[in-house]
């Protein structure tokens, strides 16, 4: 059972009180969209052996949602960061750039 | 015979006398004896049969890797089954019964079985039961049920409680021997917060048994000393009788803590789960001795050689008056020394190595008059029940018998294994110890915690330093070390512990004994005694290709009893690699997972039991309903009454009471559990647009409006009114259970998508008791009430207004689920089961009655109205419930509008709504699938629709439904027909949804 | 108008190894908005009587008192007859600004704690670090309590006050029986 920390109101506690999400940073297709997007943006994710960012929310607690980097072997937390983002952090990439070279691009 | 010795006996308290039964038998022990210690003094040495062969077993062990000694405890509200002897702590009234047999444990009638050994070989019943097929359900599998378990599983309700505790440190040491001791005291003097558990009742582990000075004092003293002076510490938490179950991720780990098994008299929970989290972990577990594998080690009498001395030293129990010591290590010389000491003979120690010369014990052996063979091994052992002697062999040859040695016991020793278990639960590597022949942690290559970091470390026997000195060396550098990685530092000057170094001999692998043992004699050479697995099983298993340590593991069933194969792991690694020719480490081993021991499934529970079992939400009315003959319907974690039965009613009369009464005179539904959402902000119109299929936007303040909410999928997830209430302001009502849901999902999208939004959301779904005044008097009886204008002309279909209603303060929503002239009205909790009352009383004139969710249904069916969760199961688009009404062409978009547009949701053969009627008035089975000629390609019926909803309608006075059919809507008057899983197929007609009051002119009244 | 009756009607449970009792109606007033702007902050001090708390602080005054909840949102406590008129009052001066306030004083029960052991009664159901360096008098800690969302604070030492859902009232009152039935010391704290 993970320790999660939560950026909206600074708990660090277990993970029955949160609920993950599944992946983050995923555009969302409406209207206009062709139906190779709203494929993409429904159903397509991806399922890596390492590094993966994710949608958590702290949902016994604050309410509040927000994203979280972490390695799927390892289960290693290298971070969470706000929501209300479109891709985590350049000094978050920085750091997992570090602990994990390559990780990227994946073999 | 074992017995009780007059000296020795350090754990035992001998001026206190504890009386239990074994088998109905009267029997004496101590207080601080364990159930096999006292079994032992009263020489009842045989304690259970093997599940397999049903042969006759006794203790081998003193610690919780006993496989034997298993027996039903207690009984009634305390029976217990599976209970380790050498684990449960002896008490005044104590009774046990042993397990696996019948009709007794000395005659078994399933003894039988080891004769018929030869013909019950690795994977027999694999391969005995699969042919043929029929005979499975009826023949093989009672008869294997019949034979199957240990234990009886407990028939009473448990009488105990259990509980929870959550709990957190810096530095958590598993272990109270010397190791966890010295790791204790150590990372305590940094300041740190340490918890210490130990799984028995006594700190210090072995060391006093095997003795040895710490610090230039008697180990005793020192613990002793250490454990005082750990006591008193603000930041150290001691816990005795506590196990660490298993380590988890990021440094959670359980223990089970066993509060009263030792004095059931004692007030408070049985068992405590510990749900620790701890930032670095410090396994001080100890090491668990080998069996050797000779034929006849299964003989009740062979004991584990450092079992028979602590039963010496700890419970002055001697096994036997002749103990033949057989050994490949120095350690098991110890027994024979500790023997000697209480005045017991030891004709023999049987060495396996050949040494160049005597090592340092051998020597002492030989001055206390011990026969040491170097070389020998055990050819087979002697006895039934009871050993009765040994034949002795060359270790080097196949078995020629030598000379035989009368005995009555057998202490043996093959070396010992680091208990890696809770290193390895959370994915410590392990490797191949050459010296000691076992697998100890590899330090490298630990688990790994949230930071990435390391967060187990093993200290002294746990890490494979089987000697004090190293030991307590490795203690103090795994707290160093742990500190470390803490950021924490150790003071100035702290200091090891000391112990003298002891001069070992190497000890020598032996894994069968002697090392050419043939057919016959492996046929007898035990490795997993609880599951009945010997050398020549597992050499069967390899040879059949079962080359993989996993896959010969659940051939042969090594190691998968409830030891979990704490003897036999290594034994049966060894034997593996033997026969496959390769090395042990290449074999691998098979995958240690939590618990280490058993825990009660009660303690997994905690206080979830009873009333406490699961969260039972209740609305302001609980009470009255339950009073009034409420039936109770599960609607999520809610309760809501399905039907108030009067006198001998039975329930489906009062549904029917309920429907009727509703629909000629007034009906009262608690309608408390619909969630109710506050949705409020400058862009809230905007928001809602987005939310729901239809236009919310528009909705004038006053009024309401029903609405449809799709996931981006485009599938259905939920429905209710919406009543605008201010410029600002909305309120959204969702479905019953709907409410947290429901929040979730606005919230989600206001969070992660649309967070320029200028909305916010709050669920007040509780703050309101609910309730639907409904039926032809509804208007009547608020009149009678009095305070607020409730007409037509006011207060119109689907308008709502706050106001006051016989005093009380409320908000009425002129909306409608059944069809009926019906006012929802919302009055705060505090006040719901007062305004309810007030319902009721100024109703008794005009015939109401409360009803319930039954009739809820009925009447919602009968207007053909949809129902969250009956006609959407999450894969039903509104499309196919025919509401294209309730999906806006006007906006741009709302959540699942693009989805819609997908070829499987366009697709024209979708199963759509439509109404069904039996054609004789019966009522079709829920969820019946109407099929058609011909069958598919897995040669089932063609199947073209389902029943979604389905009741008998008191007012038609018929059966009536509501299902999805392909091309249902152009199907009108086509007959369908269901078969029923009862053996009927019924027959029904496709019709139009709304069975009653088709214009909607009652409710509009 | 009836007497306003709380989920449990004040019940208490007093023969275990702390006092578990329900404080009957209490005023409560769910506030969300901009937590940094100065109008909602004058006015929610203004209902509350205390100042407004910190990130997961809560600060009380006899019957007043307000909670930090989230990042844009406030608890705020009173008298529960006091809570419609203070929530006219916030509307009043929130009016033209975004922000929410509604009265939801009916949608919770709150439970007392209390007793040198209240500690460890609430670390049996609550995952929190309970120890005393660890939780002080002040903190507010949103969580759960065994299988239900809860939120407690410790307006002094050996008090704690437990708010949670009014449906689940009984089971919280069940639950905290359970932790703190008789014989069931833990000795940590």
């Amino acid at each position: 059972m993970l320790i999660v920390s939560c950026p909206n109101c600074g708990i660090t506690a277990e993970e029955t009180e949160f609920h993950a999400h599944g992946e983050a940073h995923i555009t969302r297709h409406a209207a206009d969209s062709s139906d190779d997007q709203m494929e993409t943006y429904l159903f397509m994710r991806k399922n890596p052996k390492g590094v993966h960012f994710e949608r958590w929310r702290h949902q016994n607690g604050c309410g509040k949602w927000f994203h979280m980097a972490r390695c799927t072997m390892t289960l290693e937390v290298f971070g969470t960061y706000s929501a209300q983002t479109y891709a985590p952090p350049e000094e978050l990439l920085a750091q997992i750039d570090a602990k994990r070279p390559g990780w990227r691009t994946p073999s | 015979m074992s017995t009780r010795l007059a000296t020795g006996g350090r754990l035992v308290n001998k001026s206190r006398a504890v009386k239990f039964r074994f088998n109905g038998k009267h029997m004496d022990g101590f207080e601080g004896d364990t159930l096999a210690s006292a079994l032992l003094a009263n020489d009842q040495m045989l304690v259970g049969r093997s599940f397999k062969y049903h042969r006759p077993r006794g203790i081998v062990a003193a610690g919780p890797e006993e496989p034997n000694g298993l027996v039903n405890l207690g009984e009634d509200g305390t029976f217990e089954p599976n209970a380790r002897v050498t684990t449960t702590e002896l008490f005044d009234g104590l009774t046990a019964q042993s397990q696996n047999h019948w009709p007794s444990l000395e005659f078994d009638v399933g003894a039988i079985n080891k004769y018929l050994s030869r013909f019950l070989p690795a994977g027999f019943y694999y391969k005995m039961f699969i042919h043929p097929r029929p005979l499975w359900k009826h023949v093989y599998e009672p008869i294997i049920r019949h034979s199957a378990g240990l234990g009886r599983a407990p028939k009473s309700r448990d009488v105990d409680t259990y509980e929870h505790f959550y709990s957190f440190c810096d530095v958590l040491v598993v272990g109270g021997g010397v190791a966890g001791l010295e790791a204790a005291r150590t990372a305590a003097l940094s300041g740190a917060r340490v918890m210490l558990m130990e799984q028995t009742a006594h700190w210090g582990g072995r060391t006093p048994v095997d003795g040895g000075d710490i610090d230039g004092k008697p180990a005793q003293d020192w613990i002793d000393a250490t454990v005082a002076e750990l006591s008193v510490m603000e930041n150290v938490t001691l816990r005795t009788r506590t196990m660490a179950a298993g380590v988890y991720d990021h440094g959670y780990v359980l223990g089970y803590e066993q509060l009263t098994d030792h004095a059931p008299e004692m007030a408070g929970p049985r068992h405590r789960l510990w749900r620790v989290r701890a930032g670095h972990i410090i396994t001080a577990t100890g090491a668990i001795e080998r069996p050797l594998s000779f034929a006849g080690n299964d003989i009740p009498g062979v004991m584990l050689a450092a079992a028979v001395r602590d039963y010496a030293v700890n419970f002055g129990v001697s096994v036997g008056d002749r103990t033949v010591v057989v050994t490949n290590n120095d350690d098991a010389y110890l027994t024979a020394f500790a023997l000697k000491h209480a005045g017991l003979d030891v004709p023999a120690i049987l060495d396996a190595r050949v040494l160049p010369q005597d090592s340092a014990v051998m020597t002492q052996a030989k001055a206390l008059g011990i026969r040491v063979l170097m070389g020998h091994a055990v050819s087979s052992v002697q006895g039934v029940k009871r050993v009765t002697g040994v034949s002795v062999c060359s270790q080097a040859g196949e078995g020629a018998v030598l000379e035989e040695i009368n005995c009555d016991a057998v202490a043996m020793s093959g070396g010992w294994s680091p208990v890696v278990h809770l290193w390895s639960h959370c994915g410590g590597k392990l490797k191949w110890d050459t010296a000691n022949a076992c697998f100890s942690p590899d330090p490298d290559r630990g688990p790994l915690g949230a930071d990435g970091a390391q967060f187990v470390t093993t200290a002294g026997a746990a890490t494979g330093m089987f000697q004090l000195d190293d030991a307590l060396n490795d203690a103090f550098a795994a707290a160093d070390g742990t500190l470390r990685c803490l950021g924490l530092k150790l003071p100035k000057g702290a200091k090891a512990s000391k112990a003298e170094h002891r001069d070992e001999a190497p000890m020598a692998p032996v894994w069968l004994m002697p090392q050419g043992a043939a057919v016959k004699l492996r046929e007898k050479a035990w490795l997993d005694y609880q599951n009945d697995v010997k050398v020549s099983d597992v050499r069967l298993a390899a040879q059949e290709g079962f080359v993989s340590v996993e896959h010969a593991k659940r051939y042969t069933t090594l190691g998968m009893a409830t030891d979990q194969g704490k003897l036999s792991n290594i034994n049966g690694l060894a034997t593996l690699a033997g026969a496959l020719g390769e090395e042990i480490p290449a074999v691998g081993t098979t995958t240690f997972r939590p618990p280490y021991h058993p825990i009660s499934m009660a303690s997994i529970g905690g206080e979830a039991r009873d009333a406490a079992f699961q969260p039972i939400r209740r609305t302001p009315m609980y009470d009255w309903h339950n009073a009034n003959g409420a039936e109770w319907e599960p609607v999520g974690q809610w309760r809501r009454p399905y039907a108030y039965k009067r006198g001998d009613e039975n329930t489906h009369d009062a549904v029917m009471r309920e429907v009727t009464n509703t629909r000629e005179k007034l009906g009262l539904l608690d309608a408390s559990t619909l969630g109710k959402l506050i949705v409020k902000g400058p862009d809230a119109g905007a928001f809602l647009d987005l939310m729901y299929t239809n236009m919310m936007s528009t909705l004038k303040p006053g009024k309401c409006r029903y609405g449809l909410m799709c996931n981006d999928n485009g599938f259905l997830i939920d429905d209710g009114v919406v009543a605008r209430i201010d410029e600002d302001t909305w309120l959204c009502h969702t479905t019953t259970g709907g409410a947290e849901r429901i929040h979730a999902h606005m919230e989600e999208w206001l969070q992660t998508e649309w967070w320029d939004m200028k909305v916010y959301v709050a669920n007040v779904t509780e703050q309101y008791a609910q309730i639907a005044v409904v039926g032809p008097n509804a208007r009547k009886a608020l009149e009678k009430l009095g305070g607020m204008d409730v007409s037509k002309e006011t207060l119109g279909f689907m308008d709502w207004a706050d106001g006051v209603i016989g005093g009380f303060n409320v908000r009425v929503y002129r909306i409608s689920f059944s069809g009926e002239l019906s006012y929802e009205i919302a009055v705060d909790a505090s006040h719901g089961q007062a305004f309810w009352d007030a319902l009721m009383a100024v109703g008794a004139d005009l015939g109401v009655m409360p009803y319930g969710t039954e009739c809820l249904h009925i009447l919602r069916a009968e207007k053909g109205f949809i129902m969250i969760g009956d006609e959407s199961d999450g894969t039903v688009i509104p499309q196919d419930l025919n509401l294209h009404w309730a999906l806006s062409k006007k906006k741009e978009d709302y959540l699942g509008k693009r989805a819609h547009l997908r070829s499987h949701m366009a697709d024209p053969n979708r199963w759509k709504l439509v109404g069904l009627e039996t054609t004789d008035g019966s009522t079709l089975p829920d969820g019946a699938y109407a099929v058609a000629e011909g069958k598919n390609e897995n040669g089932q019926r063609n199947m073209i629709g389902r029943v979604t909803s389905t009741y008998h309608s008191p007012t038609l006075g018929k059966g009536i439904a509501m299902g999805l059919v392909h091309n249902g809507p152009d199907r009108m008057g086509e007959v369908l027909e269901f078969p029923g899983t009862d053996g009927k197929t019924y027959s029904a007609r496709i019709v139009d949804p709304v069975f009653y009051d088709k214009e909607g002119e009652k409710q509009n009244v | 108008m009836s007497e306003a009756v709380s989920a449990l009607k004040n019940a208490v449970y007093i023969a275990g190894i702390a006092e578990i009792s329900e404080m009957g109606a209490v005023g409560m007033i769910t506030l969300r908005g901009d937590l940094a702007a100065k109008p909602l902050q004058k006015a929610a001090v203004a209902a509350a009587g205390v100042n407004v708390p910190d990130q997961r602080q809560c600060l009380t005054e006899g019957t007043g008192g307000m909670a930090w909840m989230s990042p844009d949102e406030l608890l705020i406590m009173c008298a529960y007859d006091d809570a419609n008129a203070k929530l006219a009052d916030l509307r009043d001066k929130l009016a033209g600004t975004h922000a929410l306030a509604v009265n939801v004083s009916d949608a919770r029960a709150v439970f007392e704690v209390r007793g040198p052991k209240a500690r460890e009664v609430m670390a049996k159901l609550a995952p929190v670090d309970l120890a005393p360096a660890s939780f002080t008098p002040g903190m507010f800690r949103r969580t759960r309590i065994a299988q239900v969302p809860a939120a407690f604070w410790m307006p002094q030492e050996g008090v704690f006050r437990v708010v949670c859902f009014r449906s689940v009232a009984q089971y919280v009152f069940d639950v905290l029986c359970v932790a703190a039935q008789p014989g069931s010391e833990v000795g940590v704290f």
